[in-house]
């Protein structure tokens, strides 16, 4: 496992508030050389702690403007295989997210609309007849801030 | 702002690979560089593409274990949802923060490096946040689909 020190931290924190920030723009707030900086990111991305970039988006702006967490159960746990729901959810294009997790449901998504009608629809027609589906529990995301975390 | 469909073609390709330098994109998109980079920051202005951040994967940083959290607050406090955000906000471990209209109010993504790293976290700093009145945990095994990509 990769060893960070404090200037590697704060290069992962300017990396994670803007990825379009150039190395040498970066280097120069932390008093290190544009090469070295550069170095400093090759060093994280092939370590695997920089795993690509997100763009940031006004889904509402873009006419999107719900989005909806759903927890989902698979009924028949056994006889449906996983991969045959993991493959049937991660193509529905409204599904944003998939994470397999453990508790009370099998699966977390995240699922955008353009308006309540339109997740109804979404959520009629393509997840309530995804294989295998059982009890579905459904919050309406009001607002989502992502934090630094142990970064400092 | 009104999009056309090279607008679509731009922010489609921009959300497939947000890493993508403005010569690829343009080729991608069917535009002259010179075209998709007016374009680009055409919808920069407008506020509809917010900008692009850099994912950390930390795992790779060891820390091996995310829980999502889900809480119910105390709705008899008046100041419960603002003194348990400003509380969860002073967590080093939590990475995310959504609230919700619906069963949760609120949801934690938390990271430790082990089960017994979760355990003092959750003891010593999650229990603690204050007007909980309920709390559900979701122990992520594997994330299948993560994008921020909109079905334009």
């Amino acid at each position: 496992m990769i060893a960070l020190d404090d200037l590697d931290r704060a290069i992962l924190r300017a990396r994670v508030a803007d990825a379009t920030e150039s190395a040498g723009a970066i280097g120069r707030r932390l008093g290190l050389s544009q090469p070295a900086t550069w170095r400093r990111l090759r060093r994280l991305e092939a370590a695997g702690v920089l795993r690509g970039e997100r763009l940031a988006l006004d889904a509402a702006a873009l006419g999107f403007g719900v989005t909806v967490f759903l927890g989902v159960k698979l009924a028949t746990k056994g006889r449906v295989s996983l991969e045959d729901f993991e493959r049937a959810v991660t193509a529905i294009p409204e599904v944003q997210m998939v994470q397999h997790v453990l508790g009370v449901y099998d699966y977390r998504l995240r699922v955008v609309a353009r308006d309540i009608a339109d997740f109804e629809r979404v959520l009629r027609r393509r997840i309530m007849t995804l294989p295998g589906v059982g009890d579905v529990e459904a919050n309406v995301l009001l607002s989502e801030e992502r934090r630094p975390g142990p970064l400092g | 702002m009104r999009l056309d469909d090279a607008d679509r073609r731009l922010l489609r390709q921009m959300m497939a690979d947000p890493a993508l330098g403005t010569a690829d994109l343009a080729e991608r998109a069917g535009l002259t560089p010179a075209t998709a980079w007016r374009r680009v920051e055409r919808l920069g202005a407008a506020g509809i593409l917010k900008g692009r951040h850099a994912v950390v994967d930390w795992r790779a940083l060891g820390w091996a274990v995310e829980v999502s959290m889900r809480f119910t607050l105390d709705k008899t406090e008046p100041r419960a949802f603002d003194a348990f955000l400003a509380a969860a906000r002073e967590v080093p471990e939590v990475i995310e923060i959504q609230t919700f209209l619906g069963r949760v109010d609120v949801r934690l993504s938390i990271i430790a490096r082990d089960m017994g790293h979760y355990q003092e976290i959750y003891r010593d700093r999650i229990l603690t946040l204050p007007h909980i009145a309920d709390i559900e945990a979701l122990m992520l095994v594997s994330t299948i689909k993560d994008s921020a990509s909109l079905p334009l």
